[in-house]
This record gives structure tokens, sequence and C-alpha cells, in this order.
């Protein structure tokens, strides 16, 4: 009997457990070993050492990857120009600041990370020419700081919207059901959206003087895709902070009304602090689309990290180009097994924080 | 409640708040609305200026006929449909086994298997990509559908155990305990006990399932690139539709459309288990 009861959970878990390991865990193990490696991903040679040229016709073997070993190569190829390009950055910043004797740098917000000056004598600072791994590290960033804005935005829409009524119901509905949309389709409707020749914002950017409207221009592309991308990622922070605001404790809420507090102080103090497992929640999944899905998804449909040389592209989209297009498989792992050891934190930081909600866990 | 139930507010404040809804709503649904007017409008017209908020003129129905009749297009369409199902099937029944053993046994090694299973929904695709291509080539099914419900089956399974366990532990202890007690096999409680009582839960995950591997992109870009009758519908929108219609915004409209609609659908006639499922976790602990 006892050892039946031990055996149970296991024939249950069996099935999925090894089909998840084969197809999701033992995969990362493969990229981090390729990372290590330099392979153009069509080379290949016999498990069992045979040449695969020297094969007869009826003879067959199991077919390896034939990479050669490089050590750190690919992760010091991806971070080599990392210094130079903050040397420009700092000079940049420095110009802008302190742009010498008789001139004052006016910050415009615009360009690079967010500002262009425009000197007193007319001239501009430019934004120095980056490698194209810091151009993607920037993106990626952008990504990491501006897509998370959803959940301010979907917190207030949903304060805005927390009533009753069939058209507050339907609203919600409404700004929702974008999310349900593949991100694909909402990166072409942006696309059609932001469309300088003849679209719907064109007459907005002739009055600023911005020709190639918002996508198209090296120093905005990314912004737009992000904004875009926000479309979906409201709508989904809006639902989970209107169900965490159905939780939320009413009679403190109400006690908290006695004691004279509203607005403001009734939401920064007693609303805001019971709706941290929503924000939790909405803060992971949206860092997971900042890292792997919005971000590749977007940037592909919207300008395939253009334009030009890599001016909208993050590590994500980077990635499968280098790897597929320009068969760089060694060095296309290298930036995976990057995207993976930063998403590790948050993946520790969910498990440990569910691990000590769970009582049944612990 | 927070905030004050407009029911308490005055008339003039309701009238505020109602029709600053309405605005919000308006200006959310503009990029939405301009992709609709232009299906119905012919390229000529959209080539002409007329991409912004102006009425199709002359109203036509050619971008539809157009879409429809693509023949690549329409076969990615249909076989979304051939990976959604499986997939959905595969990774729910796979799932709903493994939370029953997750949330309802005590065993050394449970919570490191879950948390694998956990962990394993926020790992970047990305990291994944070669191995699995790989896979898929070595068993000879890469460029077909089976490659994507592989894949998928699999992924879509992390998240399926995520949500049964947190839902099967809810189900009381006893109710088990008694089946137990009148001598029924482990096999048969899972089977009549569990099962039966799991279906809202199994239902909520068949909606969020169908609408996640419906619209991926990524993979379907990696494991099924060029076979149209083994993508999915998002990347022939992006591959078939973008590449052959490129200058036809219409048409584009039409596919954009054609693409969203079956998740759209789903979920406004499932919205009450859409959202169930989609909100789980976010409110308790």
């Amino acid at each position: 009997m006892k050892i039946k009861l031990n055996l149970t959970p296991w024939l249950f878990l069996a099935p999925a457990l090894i089909y998840f390991t084969i197809m999701v865990i033992y995969p990362i193990i493969g990229s981090v070993h390729i990372s290590f490696h330099d392979w153009n991903g069509t080379q290949f040679k016999c498990a069992d050492g045979r040449d695969i040229k020297s094969l007869q016709e009826n003879e067959f073997c199991r077919k390896i990857p034939d990479m050669k070993y490089v050590g750190f190569e690919n992760y010091e190829r991806f971070f080599k120009k990392t210094p130079k390009d903050l040397n420009k950055i700092k000079k940049y910043w420095q110009r802008v600041f302190d742009p010498g004797d008789n001139m004052i740098g006016v910050p415009v917000l615009d360009q690079g990370i967010g500002l262009i000056s425009t000197l007193t004598d007319g001239k501009k600072t430019k934004w120095p020419r980056l490698s194209i791994e810091t151009k993607i590290i920037l993106n990626t960033i952008k990504w990491l700081i501006f897509f998370p804005l959803a959940i301010p935005i979907g917190l207030g829409l949903a304060l805005f919207l927390n009533q009753i009524g069939w058209f507050v119901k339907l609203s919600k509905s409404l700004i929702f059901f974008p999310f349900v949309i593949s991100a694909a389709v909402i990166g072409f409707v942006f696309q059609f959206f932001y469309d300088p020749n003849g679209g719907l914002l064109s007459p907005i950017y002739e009055y600023l003087g911005w020709k190639d409207g918002i996508i198209g221009d090296k120093d905005k592309a990314t912004y737009g895709i992000i904004a875009a991308a926000w479309y979906r990622q409201i709508g989904y922070c809006l639902i989970i902070y209107l169900a965490g605001l159905t939780s939320v404790n009413s009679e403190q809420i109400e006690a908290a009304r006695m004691d004279g507090a509203s607005g403001w102080k009734l939401f920064r103090y007693i609303v805001l602090p019971q709706l941290w497992p929503s924000t939790f929640v909405a803060l992971v999944v949206t860092i997971i689309g900042a890292l792997r899905t919005d971000s590749f998804d977007m940037t592909q449909i919207m300008t395939e990290g253009g334009p030009g040389r890599g001016a909208s592209d993050v590590m994500s989209r980077y990635m499968f180009q280098k790897t597929l297009f320009d068969q760089d498989y060694g060095y296309g792992s290298s930036i995976s097994v990057l995207l993976f050891m930063f998403m590790l934190i948050f993946i520790i930081a969910f498990i440990i924080r569910m691990y000590y909600q769970d009582e049944n866990l612990r | 409640m927070f905030p004050v139930p407009i029911e308490k507010a005055t008339k003039t404040n309701r009238v505020i708040y109602y029709s600053s809804v309405a605005l919000v709503l308006l200006l959310w649904l503009i990029p939405l609305m301009i992709i609709t007017l232009a299906a119905f409008k012919t390229a000529d017209q959209l080539n002409a200026g007329g991409r912004g908020f102006v009425l199709p003129d002359p109203f036509t129905l050619t971008a539809f006929k157009r879409t429809l009749t693509n023949e690549p297009f329409m076969a990615s369409i249909l076989n979304s449909f051939m990976v959604v199902i499986p997939v959905t099937v595969i990774s729910i029944s796979l799932a709903t086994m493994a939370g029953y053993a997750l949330s309802k046994f005590r065993f050394r090694g449970m919570i490191i298997i879950f948390a694998i299973f956990v962990g394993g929904n926020f790992i970047p695709y990305q990291v994944l990509m070669i191995p699995v291509l790989r896979l898929t080539q070595d068993i000879g099914i890469w460029n077909t559908k089976y490659a994507i419900i592989l894949f998928h089956g699999a992924f879509q399974a992390g998240f399926c155990v995520f949500f049964m366990r947190n839902f099967i532990s809810q189900i009381p202890n006893e109710l088990l305990e008694s089946a137990r007690v009148d001598g029924a096999t482990e096999f048969e409680i899972f089977y009549k006990i569990v099962l039966p009582l799991v279906r809202p839960a199994m239902a909520a995950l068949a909606v969020l399932i169908f609408s996640f591997v419906w619209n991926d992109f990524f993979w379907s870009l990696i494991l099924s690139p060029i076979s149209p009758s083994g993508m999915l519908a998002p990347a022939g929108l992006a591959t078939i539709i973008k590449g052959r219609f490129y200058n036809e915004y219409n048409v584009m409209a039409v596919g954009s459309i054609l693409v969203a609609l079956p998740p759209v659908v789903l979920f406004f006639l499932l919205q009450k288990q859409f959202i169930s499922g989609l909100t789980m976790g976010a409110t308790k602990g």
C-alpha cells in the first residue's frame, strides 16, 4: 500500500514531465552548449566519428553538428564594442551639458535615448554612430523601461472603469479585446495607423516636420513600436487590475473613509498595497513581453529591425536574424543565453514568491 | 468599492463620466476602425492618400474576394485550426494529470518539479530556438504542422500545469479520501471525481490556449517557415499576404481581420472563462 501510494503521483506526472523536459528544459542546455561553439548550422558529422562524406549510399549514421569549440569568444564578440560605444555616449552627454565657453546646450526631447541638443549657435550635437550590438542592447533597455508603462496606464483605466452598468462593462470588453489579437496583426494595424503617406497621422507629421513618420525614422522607431505594443498590454493590465480591485477589502475602505481618508490618500495607503498581487503578475508578464514575445513579434512585423542597420532592433529579434539568416548559430545562441540569464532573475523571484504564498507547497 | 460608485454622484458628474468613457473608447478603437474601413476601400483610394478616417469610395468587396481566394493564405488559416485543436487537447490532458499529482500527493521533489513547469513558462523562446529546430529536423517533421504541434503541446502544458495544480488544490481532500476508503483505485478517483470537477478549469484553459497558440508568430517562423499548409495564420499574414500584396493595403487589412477574427469571436462568446483564466493568480495571495 505504501509503495503504491508513492508511485501513483509519478505515474500521473510522468507524461507531462518527460515531454516538457525534452522540449523546454533540455533545449536550454543545448543552447548554452552551442553558445560556446562556432557553427554555421549546416555542417554535420557522424556521431561515431566517421566522415559524413565517406558514407556509402546505403550507410547511415546519427548526424551531430560539426562545431568548433571557441570558449567565451561569442560572448566577447557581443560585448567587444561596448566600452568604445559607452565612451562615445559619454562624450555626447558631456557635449550636451558642457558645450564650450560661449554655448549653452538646450536639450530637446527627441532623439537618442530621448534627447537631442541644439546648441545656441544652431549646430546640433549628433547622437554618435554605435555598433549594432550596442544599439540592440539600448533598444532592449528601452523596451524594459517603457513597455512596463502599460502597467500604470492599465491601473489608471481600471480605476476609471471600475463601475457597474452595461455601458461600462461593454467598454471594458472593447478596451481589453485587442489583447486576444495576434501581435503580428496589431503590428500591421499600427504600421497602417502610423503611415506617413496619406495615413491618419500624416497631417500631424506634416505639422511637426516628421517626413518619415514614426517607425520610418531611426530615432523614433523603437518608441513607436513600443507604443503599438502597449495596445495589447494595456488591455491585459486593465483586466488584471479590475480583478484585483474586486478583491480589495471593502470594510477597510469604508473604515478609512470614516476616518476621513479619501482620494489619493485612500488609494495610496489602502488600495494600492492590496493590489500588489496584480501588480506583480502584470510586471512579470510585461517583462516577458519586453524580452521575448512582444518585442520580437512587433519589431519583426513593423520594421524588421530597421530603418537602416538595427535602428529598432532588439536582442530577441537580432538573435533570430543572426542565427537563421547570417547562419551564425553560436553567436545567436550566446545572445539567447544572455536573454535567458536576465529572465532568470524574474523566474526565480516568481518561484520564491509562489513558494512563500502557497501553504500547500511548504 | 473603490472608487466611489458613479450612481452616488450628481447627475452632471454622471453625464461627464459617461461621456468621457465614450470618448476614451472612441479614441481607443481608432486604429482598429481605420483598418476596418480600409478593408472596404480600393487599393487606388488607399494609395492616393485615403488611408485615414475617410469612408470607402467606392465601397468594394474586392479585397475580401482576393484574400479569400488566395489559396496559400487560406491554407495557413485552416492549418491554424489543425494545430490549435490537438495542442489544446494534448496540453490540457497531460497537465490535468500532472496538476492532480502535484496538488494531491506529497512526495519528494514535488516543489522542484512544480517550479520547473512554472519557470518553464517564462523562458525566452529564443533560448529554445536552435535545439528545438534541430530536433524537428532530426525527426523529419520540420516545415510541417507537426513540428508546431510537438513544441506547443509541451510548452503550453507548462502553463496548464500551473493553472491546474492551483485549481485542483481547491478540491477538498475529504472527497478523495472517502472515495479511497470506499475502495476506489487511484485511476478511478482521478477519472470519476477529479475530472468532472475540473471541467470549468479545462474550459477556461481551452480558450486561453486557443488564443495563445493561434496568435503565435515566432514558432511558426522557426518551425514551419515555408510550407503554407504548415504555418500559422499570423505568419501567413506576414509572409504570404504581405509579400504578395505589398502594394494593396486593402487586402492586407482583410487578411488582418481574418487572422484576428477567430480568437476575438471566441473571446466574446466565452468572456467569463477567458477572464477567469487570465486573472488567476492576480487576485489571491
